[in-house]
C-alpha cells in the first residue's frame, strides 16, 4: 500500500472509526455512504491533509470526488503534490 | 383540467385561524395543566418566530400572564430592540430589558471569539466586525465548510476558510449569547412561576438550528411543528406588525449582518420549507425541483444536506443519557 493511502487511512481510523465504524472499510468505500465521516469530520480531514502534505486547498476542490474515500483523498494529494513539483521544476 | 396531484408551493397553505386556535388550546393544556405554571416567558428578538410565539401565548393565557424579555448585547442590531418593543405594544404584554453585554464581556465571549478568528485572520482586532458563512448549497456539491468574513474599521473585507479548532472556538464562544439569554429567561420564569416558551419553527427544530441548553432549552415549543412560511401566515393573522413580517430572518449573533440562509440553511427559507416538506412526504427531488425552480440534482444536494443536519441534530436534541432507567422519575404528561 502506498504511503499517502496509509497516512490517510490511519487518520481516518484514529479519528472516526471509534465513533462511527468498526475499522472494516476498504480504501474505495465512500465516507458518505458508510457514514464514517460527517461534516465535522470532513473539516478535520481537510485540515489534516493540508498540514500533513503542505498543500493549499481551494474551496472549489472541496467536492466529494476528491474527499469521499481514502483512495480519492490520496489521488487528490498526489495531483496537488505533482502540480507543486512541476511548478518548482518549471 | 389538470387533475394530477403534482407537488406545488400550495402544500404549506394553512387555515391560520384554525391553527392558532389549536395551538392556543395546546398552550393552555401544557402550561396550566401539565406544567402547572401561571404564565409564559418569551425572549423577544424582534423576529417573526418570537413575535408569533408571544402573540399566541398572550391569546392563550391572557396578555397579563406573558412577559417579554428583551436581551440586547454589544453586537445586537438596533432594530431588534425597536421591533421587539413594537410587538409588545401591539399585543399588549409587559417587557423587561436585560442588557447582557457586560455579562458576555465578563465571561470572555468576545475575547475568546476574537482569539479563535485570529487563528485564520491574524490581523483581526477589537473593533473589526465578523460573521461566519456557508457556501450556497445549490451552486455545487461543495462540502459545507464554514468561512469567516471579517471587516476592518476602515471597511476592508477579509475571508478565510475555518480550520476545525477556529470554527469550534468561534461557535463555543458565541454560544454564550444564547445560553446567557436562557439563564435570564429562567430567572424571570422562576420569580413569576411562569414557564419558558421556546420559539423554534420546524426548520430550526428539526435541522438543529439552535444552541443546546441555549435557545434550544425551553418548557414548551408551540410553533416547532410549523414551517417558516406557515409562521409568517400565522403572523399576518395574529396582527404581527408589518415591519417584523418584512424583516429578513437574521441570526443577530454576529457583528456583521448575517442572514440565517448564509449561516445555516444555504437556501432561501421558503425553498428550504418545501424541500423539507417534500423529503418528509417522499416526493422525488425532480418533482420538488420543478415546484421551486431548481434542478433535480440541486434538490438532491439539499436532501443530502438535510440528512446530514438531521444526523447532527441527534446530539442537540438528546436529553441527559442514563446508564439505567429510573422509572420513579416522572416527566410532565407521563
Amino acid at each position: 500500500m502506498q504511503q499517502i493511502e496509509q497516512e490517510v487511512r490511519q487518520f481516518v481510523v484514529d479519528n472516526f472509526v471509534r465513533t462511527a465504524g468498526n475499522g472494516d472499510f476498504s480504501n474505495q468505500d465512500s465516507f458518505l455512504e458508510t457514514g464514517l465521516v460527517d461534516s465535522m469530520g470532513i473539516m478535520n480531514l481537510v485540515e489534516f491533509v493540508r498540514e500533513k502534505f503542505s498543500i493549499i486547498i481551494e474551496n472549489e476542490e472541496l467536492v466529494p470526488e476528491n474527499w469521499d474515500s481514502v483512495q480519492q483523498v490520496a489521488e487528490f494529494v498526489r495531483s496537488k503534490v505533482g502540480m507543486a513539483t512541476q511548478r518548482e521544476e518549471g | 383540467m389538470n387533475t394530477s396531484s403534482a407537488f406545488s408551493t400550495t402544500v404549506l397553505e394553512i387555515d391560520a385561524g384554525r391553527v392558532a386556535n389549536e395551538i392556543e388550546e395546546g398552550i393552555r393544556e401544557i402550561v396550566l395543566r401539565r406544567l402547572r405554571r401561571k404564565g409564559a416567558i418569551v425572549g423577544l428578538s424582534g423576529g417573526i418566530d418570537s413575535s408569533v410565539t408571544a402573540a399566541l401565548c398572550a391569546r392563550a393565557l391572557g396578555k397579563d400572564r406573558v412577559l417579554g424579555v428583551l436581551m440586547p448585547e454589544d453586537e445586537s442590531s438596533q432594530d431588534s430592540l425597536l421591533l421587539a418593543n413594537l410587538l409588545a405594544d401591539a399585543i399588549g404584554i409587559s417587557t423587561v430589558v436585560e442588557n447582557i453585554g457586560p455579562t458576555l464581556e465578563a465571561l470572555g465571549c468576545y475575547r475568546h471569539r476574537d482569539e479563535a478568528i485570529r487563528k485564520v485572520i491574524p490581523e483581526y482586532r477589537t473593533g473589526w466586525k465578523s460573521k461566519i458563512v456557508l457556501p450556497n448549497l445549490v451552486e455545487g456539491s461543495y462540502y459545507q465548510i464554514f468561512s469567516v468574513v471579517a471587516q476592518s474599521p476602515d471597511g476592508e473585507m477579509r475571508r478565510a476558510r475555518l480550520t476545525p479548532d477556529a470554527y469550534l472556538g468561534i461557535v463555543a464562544a458565541t454560544n454564550f449569547k444564547q445560553r446567557t439569554r436562557k439563564m435570564l429567561e429562567y430567572y424571570h420564569a422562576d420569580r413569576l412561576w411562569y414557564a419558558v416558551a421556546g420559539t423554534p419553527n420546524r426548520l430550526e427544530y428539526a435541522l438543529g438550528f439552535f444552541v443546546k441548553n441555549g435557545d434550544g432549552a425551553a418548557d414548551f415549543k408551540p410553533i416547532a411543528h410549523l414551517y417558516k412560511t406557515q409562521v409568517y401566515d400565522l403572523g399576518k393573522f395574529l396582527g404581527v406588525p408589518e415591519e417584523i413580517l418584512r424583516r429578513p430572518p437574521t441570526t443577530d449573533t454576529y457583528s456583521l449582518e448575517q442572514s440565517q440562509e448564509e449561516f445555516y440553511f444555504s437556501l432561501p427559507l421558503d425553498k428550504m420549507d418545501l424541500c423539507l416538506y417534500g423529503k418528509n412526504a417522499g416526493v422525488s427531488a425532480a418533482e420538488v425541483g420543478a415546484a421551486i425552480g431548481l434542478t433535480a440534482e440541486q434538490v438532491k444536494h439539499v436532501f443530502a444536506s438535510i440528512d446530514s443536519k438531521l444526523k447532527a441534530t441527534v446530539y442537540l436534541q438528546s436529553s441527559p443519557q442514563l446508564i439505567e432507567p429510573v422509572p420513579e422519575a416522572r416527566e410532565a404528561g407521563n
